[in-house]
């Protein structure tokens, strides 16, 4: 394995991907390296050697790979923590092998990130020419086929949003200054995520929507989804980080996700008792860091077993975003539900000890 | 030599509707039998009756059993609708060859436990289920209809493979040996190419070499009822809930698509989404339909399937023409997949005479029955829609349930609105309401008889026990409503013999408020409420008579249940007092003085509750029948030490319910209570504060102020009267420390103030 701190999917999956491309008997879609039922087997796993990527509806992920077979783009909506980023890496690692021709939306995104630049020292010395070009991720992409992934596109300015409709419609990007065009190869497509919540930052035009296809991925059905969801992260990122072993109990978990779960629908799980929403949204992907926190403090300061007062810490920095409206949210929540549940004794002390 | 083809269908599955429409006009039969209730045979030829619309259901039903009925829907995709429609066409005889519904109803259903599984089977699904299908039609298109050749060989063979092993009920085993029967009886007729369609579960069991007399020894005996069969108009939404065939079905509105469209399926759907969504203003482009087709095709491809189902097609419709919403899907879920419809029955079917009755009305009045949910909103002044109100009130006593009263947005009583929808049991329920009469009025009518009871006589009670009291007033109301001047008068003859002999006093009370209330609906509706008013007297006279002697010696809670009474008929009086007086103008006194005379007499005994009396006193305050001075005197009486403080209070909760104006606005009043009030000594302030609390707590917070200030106006003393001596010794630290803040207060303020000025110099 690779030293880095955090390998591609293409790399740390490299295995199976080698495997299910071994077995891939179906047709491939023109630059594909996989045919889309073995990209869709990647994702969900078979329960043997292929692990799951996304844990979830299976209809959203087909959904999407057969929107990327069919040439059209790919928009991936969410509340923040449910996987957009995720999924489209691995998609780009099973489809193009390549998940890095990545270009990640701020408001300060420049049409450059979406079209092309110049490397001025060439341009100055040999004036305007294909060498002196820098090419975006994109550009990149559509030369070799490959999947282009936008991260945040609502948060990029629309005037730089509305450069990919020429890309997505005409799959060609003009170089006006040199009177060429780069011609997109078969394989091109670009996955793009966008924050539901943010929605209103930088609304997508109507021209540039209808060119996507929407997939909307979901907060975790049911409780015991996100505790698998969670517990196989966060045993994976303790793996990538190289902490020493220690006893993740399921149980701490569940507790974690259960708090998470609660606060999120402001509603305790047997829906006898309505609860404050504190303002944070809570996602799965906040429960796997204050797992992963915790673990690590098990690890480093502990005894190795993951315990109560080794995510409490974590907990309370994520459920208190407001430093004073969420505050009272948090001690309203364990004072009235946590102090009162069965075998979580240990858990309200350890949270109450961080106020 | 006879030959007969059995053509085995899925129920309700457009593929087999297809594939029977076409072997039927290739084979040419001579007869053709169909599953289901042979009792229907003469109502065959009204299928080629334009006017007999799918989705409509063959009833059966024992006449006068409610409750005991079976059902045999039909859509347009169902192939046995397309089998009658072949022979309407083609003039040949249709018959259909299931068990009899007189045995099958003979027996109460739920002896038949283990039963209604083998009905609800459907094999085809199964197979396709198997085969990794969710829409068990797409994969009959797959496998069945490519085949190329006749498909109902291959769902013969694939049947007998299915069933193997498998030993039949005894009831399933009834109705393929009649199926086998009627076969026989239509070769012995001498009919030469049979076709019979049946549930592809029963086509090896009908292919067996089964002897005639084993047959026959099976359906020996069996129990038997007289039945009546018709046909009623059915809807989509409730195809899937079944008594005849099984099979529910969930997506009527698909299946109907799948059938009716020519070709490309698909693209068809799609493009009809694409225009749901438009006609609720969400721009939807041709773009977006051919990109939707597009993934749902390569859905399709992706989970290894032929052909898009309703599964991908939903996903495209999703991903593409709704952007991810879910809204907009649920809109084509409702409209498209579901597809809310209604059928349609001619008028020569048998129909029961109310049936008919109504079916007039319905066209005289224009109310359409829809299957769809919708709104009416009825001005009574207008004749029409007055007619229509009072049809749906009697359609309310008949139990059919097409209409149901809402809160009416506007004012008026002259305005009423309704929720319409109407659902094909209300056709069971108007053929089960044909024992009461022939036209809606009559059966209403002896509906709501028969509701009342007989009247009961003085001596033995009579069979038919009359209902209570508050029931028989509430038949008065909506029989004023529904119009229903033929079941009035006995209502009321039972109501007056009832009121008459209720000993009850609180029960007559209770009534008589809604008794005004009908009064006062009659005016508005132009009905004659003659008998009514007289009623209303003899019972106001059976509560003042019967008034005295029920009120003395209760408890607070009775006190206090006796006292909405009293609230109710008094203000219920006010309404006989009004009607009285503008019909008769005169005569015996008006029924509100007579009510008030007996409350005068019950106010001055000393035995009364201390909430009554006080309660009294207010209204006979309010009336005027007793003066200002009187009520001083009795307040005064009221609150005089003599009497034990709870009482006291009670009394000043009844004299004063609800709000304090009285004691603002009549300073005589308010003194006295004030009087009363500093006068108590500790103990009995004490004792009495509670319910004082109560009393008060329950006025307007502007209303308990303006009492304050009144008090205070009244004099400084009696407003700051000390009820408690204040101990020096005790209060003294308090009292510096407060100093103490007073005085540092002060000093900021002046420092503060010393400061504002300087800064501003």
């Amino acid at each position: 394995m690779t030293n880095v701190l955090r390998p591609h999917a293409e790399d740390q999956y490299a295995e199976e991907l080698a495997i299910l491309a071994k077995d891939d008997d179906r047709p491939r879609p023109p630059g594909w390296r996989l045919s889309p039922w073995a990209v869709t087997t990647y994702v969900l796993g078979d329960g043997a050697r292929i692990t799951p990527k996304y844990i979830g509806p299976r209809r959203i992920i087909e959904v999407a790979v057969a929107t990327l077979a069919t040439d059209r783009a790919l928009l991936l909506l969410g509340v923040p923590g449910t996987a957009k980023t995720w999924l489209s890496e691995h998609l780009a690692a099973a489809i193009s092998g390549d998940s890095t021709l990545l270009v990640q939306g701020t408001a300060g995104t420049a049409e450059e990130a979406i079209r092309y630049g110049w490397n001025y020292a060439r341009l100055l010395a040999e004036g305007p020419s294909r060498e002196a070009l820098t090419p975006s991720p994109v550009m990149r992409a559509m030369s070799t086929g490959a999947i282009a992934r936008v991260e945040e596109l609502t948060r990029m300015p629309s005037d730089v949003q509305d450069a990919l409709i020429t890309v997505l419609s005409e799959k060609t990007l003009p170089i006006p200054e040199l009177n060429q065009e780069v011609q997109a190869v078969p394989g091109f497509n670009v996955i793009a995520t966008a924050n539901d919540r943010d929605r209103g930052v930088n609304e997508l035009s109507s021209a540039l929507r209808r060119r996507f296809n929407t997939v909307v991925l979901p907060v975790p059905a049911g409780a015991e989804e996100e505790v698998e969801i969670v517990s196989r992260r966060v045993a994976q990122l303790s793996a990538a980080l190289r902490l020493p072993e220690t006893a993740t109990g399921l149980e701490e978990i569940r507790r974690v996700v259960t708090v998470f779960r609660e606060l999120r629908s402001g509603m305790t799980e047997d829906g006898r008792t309505k609860i404050k929403s504190p303002s944070g949204t809570l996602s799965t992907a906040e429960a796997i860091s204050v797992l992963t926190n915790g673990v690590a403090l098990a690890a480093h300061f502990g005894d190795g077993v993951l315990r109560a007062a080794d995510v409490a810490a974590g907990i309370t920095g994520a459920v208190v975003q407001d430093p004073v409206s969420d505050r009272v949210v948090w001690r309203e929540y364990l004072e009235t539900v946590v102090r009162e549940r069965d075998g979580w004794r240990d858990f309200y002390r350890a949270c109450r000890d961080e106020h | 030599m006879t030959s007969t083809d059995l053509l085995g269908v899925r129920h309700h599955g457009p593929g087999s509707a297809r594939a029977v429409r076409d072997e039927l006009a290739r084979l040419r039969p001579d007869i053709v039998l169909i599953e289901g209730p042979p009792e229907a045979d003469a109502l065959v030829a009204l299928a080629a009756d334009p006017d007999l619309r799918p989705p409509v259901a063959l009833l059966a039903h024992v006449p006068g059993e409610p409750g005991r009925a079976a059902y045999w829907p039909f859509a347009e995709f169902s192939p046995e609708w397309q089998a009658i429609r072949y022979a309407a066409e083609a003039g040949v005889p249709a018959r259909f060859c299931d068990l009899p519904a007189a045995h099958g109803l003979a027996a109460p259903r739920e002896d038949e436990p283990g039963d209604e599984e083998d009905l609800d089977r459907d094999p085809l699904g199964e197979l396709a289920y198997a085969a990794g299908y969710d829409d068990p039609e797409r994969w009959w298109e797959d496998v069945v209809e490519h085949r190329g050749d006749t498909p109902f060989r291959v769902i013969a063979e694939a049947m007998a493979a299915v069933r193997d092993g498998h030993v039949p009920s005894e009831r399933e085993a009834r109705r393929e040996a009649h199926m086998r029967r009627t076969v026989r009886r239509a070769a012995k007729e001498g009919f030469g190419r049979i076709a019979v369609v049946c549930g592809a579960w029963h086509v090896p069991a009908l292919a067996l070499p089964v002897p005639a007399r084993a047959d026959d020894a099976l359906l020996r005996g069996l129990p038997k009822v007289k039945v009546e069969v018709t046909w009623v108009p059915w809807t989509y939404g409730r195809l899937g809930s079944w008594s005849g065939y099984g099979a529910g079905v969930a997506s009527p509105g698909w299946y109907d698509h799948l059938f009716t469209s020519p070709d490309r399926p698909v693209e068809r759907w799609l493009t009809a989404a694409a225009g749901v969504l438009r006609e609720e203003g969400l721009p939807v482009s041709s773009a977006h339909v051919i990109e939707a087709v597009r993934l749902a095709q390569s859905l399709a491809a992706l989970r290894g399937r032929p052909l898009a189902g309703l599964g991908e097609v939903t996903e495209a419709a999703r991903a593409v023409l709704c952007e991810g919403d879910d809204l907009p899907v649920e809109l084509i879920q409702r409209r498209m997949v579901v597809g809310e419809r209604l059928g349609r029955v001619p008028d020569s079917t048998p129909m029961v005479p109310l049936q008919r009755d109504l079916r007039d009305q319905q066209r005289r009045l224009r109310l359409k029955p829809t299957a769809l949910e919708r709104e009416l909103d009825l001005d009574l002044r207008k004749p029409l829609d007055l007619e229509r109100s009072k049809l749906l009130h009697r359609l309310i006593l008949l139990g059919v349930g097409w209409g149901t009263p809402r809160d009416s947005r506007g004012k008026g009583t002259f305005r009423e609105s309704w929720t319409l929808i109407w659902g094909p049991e209300n056709d069971l329920l108007l053929i089960e309401a044909g024992v009461y009469g022939t036209t809606v009025e009559a059966a209403a009518s002896a509906r709501v008889r028969e509701h009342a009871g007989d009247a009961p006589s003085a001596g033995t009670p009579a069979n038919g026990e009359a209902a209570p009291l508050d029931v028989l007033t509430t038949l008065v109301e909506k029989c004023l409503l529904a119009d229903l001047p033929d079941a009035l008068p006995h209502v009321l003859s039972v109501l007056s013999a009832r009121a008459a002999l209720d000993t009850d006093v609180t029960r007559l009370m209770a009534a008589l408020p809604a008794v005004a209330r009908a009064q006062r609906y009659g005016d508005v509706r132009g009905t004659s409420t003659a008998g009514l008013a007289s009623i209303a007297e003899a019972m106001l006279t059976r509560v003042c008579v019967g008034l005295p002697a029920t009120i003395s010696g209760i408890g607070d809670e009775a006190a206090a249940g006796l006292l909405t009474h009293i609230d109710g008929v008094n203000s219920a009086v006010v309404l006989l007092g009004d009607a009285n007086a503008a019909a008769a103008g005169g005569g015996s006194p008006a029924p509100r003085d007579r009510w008030l005379a007996a409350l005068r007499l019950i106010a001055d005994r000393s035995d009364l509750h201390g909430l009554i009396d006080g309660r009294l006193t207010r209204i006979l305050f309010d009336a005027g029948t007793v003066d200002a001075d009187q009520v001083a005197v009795r307040l005064s009486r009221a609150m005089s030490p003599g009497n034990p403080p709870a009482r006291t209070a009670s009394w000043v909760e009844g004299f004063l319910p609800g709000d304090g104006l009285l004691l603002v606005h009549d300073a005589r009043l308010l003194a006295l209570v004030d009087d009363w009030l500093t006068a108590l000594t500790l103990d009995q302030f004490t004792g009495v504060l509670p319910l004082l609390r109560r009393t008060f707590g329950a006025f307007a917070p502007p209303e308990r102020r303006s009492i304050g200030e009144r008090v205070r106006a009244r004099g400084g003393d009696a407003a700051a009267a000390p009820t408690a001596e204040v101990d020096g010794g005790r209060a003294a630290a308090a009292v510096q420390t407060v100093r103490r803040i007073l005085q540092a207060a002060a000093a900021a303020q002046t420092a503060g103030a010393r400061e504002g000025t300087s800064g501003g110099r």
